[in-house]
């Protein structure tokens, strides 16, 4: 079968695809959960509990303010005994509800049964309404609250609804393993995003490095009209927006534009299994899938099934007897991922994997002098020219970057991955996109 | 305590040493069919031309710059080799050591070292040698295969240089000139295994081809400017052949003679001295082509890829500000 893919760049880098095969399973409880209230791009959520408050699971602790925001729910049940500014995984102090665990109540609304409910019963605004509800937002990373994208803006049409289950990071197989196992539910999912969106149709794709689930999915699919499989090139990045769609569709989204403005909605399959589980299970978003691997430094990778505001530490001490040998612990994937200043940060809606790196694969090589290979033009998947930025922040021409496209960086990495200089291209790309701000700002 | 760093955390296994050790592995086949036909007058050739690039760059960088010498990215390894490939076999040490010194020193290091240099070292070195002792880079020891300890400086002409000779001297009928060449030129098949006299790397267009299959497999350079180079230079070639009434020497001669397959596969393509983009690349191959072309059949030089080479160095910032790739989501301007 011939693979879809996009043209333009992209590298194949060694998967370490270690937990595939590996079936999710329950992370269990932690004594204390940290549940940060802002999960997601736009403005953090109004806390609504206090200290002492008792919860359940699926309590609503803090309020979306506003359109650009998301819900956010109590993951545990137990008693609400700190809200105060903790170290987030980034460094930055963040606002979280600290939660100790006492039993496992839920709300009374969320149906636990294992049955999969078919049937599509709510109305297009009643299944927003739901997904706001129930604080979805895009898990693939980004975060960007799921209602939005639900609802097409005016004068826009959309006419293709693509399912991301590409999850081309290396190590990373929470998506895999949620398309095997969950198969028939992110199905449902699509037909009710379909439904909200007005479209007909959904395509899911999955890149080929994954026959489980691709067999898995296309055979589900045949009874379900509408929602068919594409499978992609097993490239890096194929899960990024843009160049799924290019992929996909052979539409390429402007330069600044949006995918509605090429009539593409993307959804990631973990979203779109979130949106199942809320409208058909009054569920909120309280945990996802959470890939914990790494070479050396993960004796035993799994795949867990995790509360949200998890501290990474209750996730290491299940995949390794040796937390001394860990150098570095990553919140994502290797490509994209961020690198945690502590062990106790919290997972949110957003952590897709942790990987954990030993002391030695920990440190960065040293940078030497670019020898023009042009392999970070060649590679880069926008069309980009990162020795340029570099240069033209090195030489102080800040006027030159809005020239480059800086803006156009969907900050993949394969730049700083391809190097053979190891210069950080990314960073320098990362660092242009600031000075544009700055000078729109102005 | 954990170690933070930006992402990505993996890297590409390929690294600037990494890249020039493929780039000498690739140089391999040339060096052994030099050794087969020319013996120990063209080992100390090379070997000369190696150490004198490698310390010279090590003392400008200690002495001078006072910079961490770049030694082991093994650069300089690769322009010492490429310098000795480009001398004749059994080459006087001492202004072997002088090319050596305009590669790195004046070439490459004052211009800022590694990726600054705007010609390519190697080639200036030779240029440099070529124009200072015409005699002694024009004077080519006979092939002798398998005769390690020889070095007797029996001396022959080159493919080329038999050419340009006759196409200067001859008055007689072009008919007779095509039948004096073919009795002095020598066969494809000794051409092509490298069974001829001339510089010691390139002579053995198969060695050459092995080496570029390798650059290929293991992605150090892509196809493009080696074969739009070979392409331009042989349409050129076979359009003169046609148009001179086929009476010079076959395009065959020219394509497997001189230095042609060693400046397209290891110098044209070197990555500091040519362009960015595939365009700005092709651009580039295409006027190294053609300026060979010029050189080979109207001026008084029988061979013209160094120089062609290094003019079209000059043109690469030139290049790269005019071809710029097409940003994903914009236009072509």
């Amino acid at each position: 079968m011939k693979t879809k893919t996009f043209p333009m760049g992209g590298i194949h880098i060694d998967k370490h695809k270690i937990t595939s095969h590996k079936a999710i399973i329950d992370a269990g409880l932690p004594e204390y959960v940290y549940i940060p209230i802002k999960q997601h791009i736009g403005a953090p959520a109004k806390i609504l509990v206090q200290k002492g408050d008792k919860v359940k699971v699926g309590t609503l602790l803090a309020d979306a303010d506003g359109l650009v925001s998301a819900d956010i729910h109590s993951s545990v049940s137990g008693e609400v005994v700190k809200i105060e500014d903790i170290v987030n995984v980034d460094a930055y102090l963040t606002p979280m509800i600290v939660i100790k665990v006492e039993g496992d109540e839920y709300e009374k609304s969320i149906d636990r049964t294992p049955d999969i409910i078919k049937d599509i019963t709510l109305s297009r605004e009643e299944i927003i309404q739901r997904i706001r509800e129930s604080g979805i937002v895009g898990m693939g990373g980004a975060g960007y609250p799921t209602p939005i994208k639900t609802t097409i803006p005016e004068g826009k049409t959309a006419d293709t609804l693509i399912i991301n289950g590409i999850e081309c990071e290396a190590y990373l197989t929470a998506d895999d393993r949620l398309m095997v196992e969950h198969a028939e539910e992110i199905i449902i999912g699509a037909k009710i995003l379909n439904k909200a969106l007005g479209i007909q149709n959904a395509i899911i794709a999955i890149d080929e490095n994954k026959p489980e689930a691709i067999e898995k999915m296309q055979s589900l699919c045949r009874k379900y009209v509408g929602v068919n499989v594409a499978v992609c090139e097993s490239k890096y990045p194929q899960g990024a927006e843009k160049q799924l769609i290019k992929a996909i569709t052979g539409r390429e989204v402007p330069s600044g534009k949006l995918p509605i403005d090429v009539h593409c909605i993307v959804q990631n399959a973990g979203t779109t299994f979130a949106v199942y589980e809320a409208v058909q299970k009054h569920k909120p978003l309280y945990e996802r899938i959470i890939t914990v691997s790494g070479d050396e430094a993960a004796e035993t990778p799994q795949n867990f099934r995790v509360r949200v505001g998890t501290p990474a530490s209750f996730l290491i001490k299940q995949v390794t007897k040796h937390p001394k040998k860990i150098g570095k612990v990553i919140f994502g994937g290797a490509m994209m991922g961020i690198s945690a200043v502590n062990m106790e940060a919290p997972t949110t809606k957003l952590t897709s994997g942790i990987l954990l790196l030993t002391d030695k694969d920990a440190n960065k090589p040293q940078s030497s002098e670019c020898i023009r290979c042009a392999r970070c033009a060649d590679f880069c998947p926008m069309g980009l020219r990162p020795y340029a930025i570099a240069t033209a922040l090195k030489n102080h021409e800040l006027s030159e970057l809005g020239g480059l496209h800086t803006m156009d960086c969907i900050e993949c990495g394969s730049c700083s991955y391809i190097c053979p200089a190891r210069i950080p291209l990314l960073d320098y790309c990362k660092l242009g996109k600031m000075e544009v701000r700055k000078q729109l700002k102005k | 305590m954990l170690k933070i760093s930006t992402a990505p955390h993996i890297n590409s296994p390929q690294s600037t040493q990494s890249i020039m050790r493929d780039v000498i592995i690739a140089l391999m086949p040339a060096f052994v069919v030099a050794l087969c036909v020319f013996g120990v007058s063209a080992l100390e050739v090379i070997i000369t031309s190696v150490a004198g690039c490698v310390v010279f760059e090590y003392m400008i960088c200690k002495y001078l710059m006072h910079i961490q010498p770049t030694t082991w990215d093994l650069s300089a390894v690769v322009t010492g080799l490429l310098l000795g490939y480009n001398l004749p076999a059994g080459f006087p040490i001492w202004m072997n050591l002088i090319g050596c010194f305009v590669a790195i020193a004046i070439t490459k290091m004052a211009f800022g070292g590694i990726g600054k240099n705007l010609f390519n070292p190697a080639l200036a070195g030779r240029v440099f040698l070529l124009i200072s002792f015409p005699m002694e880079m024009t004077t080519w020891p006979k092939p002798h295969i398998f005769d390690f300890m020889n070095t007797d400086m029996q001396t022959g002409a080159t493919t080329l240089g038999i050419l340009k000779h006759l196409d200067a001297e001859t008055s007689a009928t072009a008919l007779s000139r095509a039948t004096t060449n073919q009795e002095q030129l020598p066969d494809y098949l000794d051409m092509f295994l490298g069974n001829i006299g001339g510089s010691i790397g390139e002579i053995s267009t198969l060695a050459l081809i092995l080496g570029f299959i390798y650059l290929l497999y293991r992605r150090i350079i892509s196809w493009h400017i080696p074969v739009y180079y070979i392409a331009t230079f042989m349409i050129l070639t076979t359009i003169h052949w046609l148009l001179t009434g086929s009476t010079q020497a076959e395009p065959m001669t020219q394509l497997l003679s001189g230095g042609l397959f060693l400046g397209t596969i290891f110098m044209a393509t070197d990555y500091t001295t040519s362009p960015m983009s595939r365009q700005g690349r092709i651009i580039f191959a295409i006027g190294c082509g053609i300026l060979t072309y010029v050189i080979r059949f109207y001026s008084v030089y029988p061979e013209g890829v160094s120089f062609a080479i290094l003019i079209m160095n000059a043109f690469v910032p030139m290049i790269d500000n005019l071809c710029v790739p097409r940003v994903f989501g914009t236009r072509r301007k």
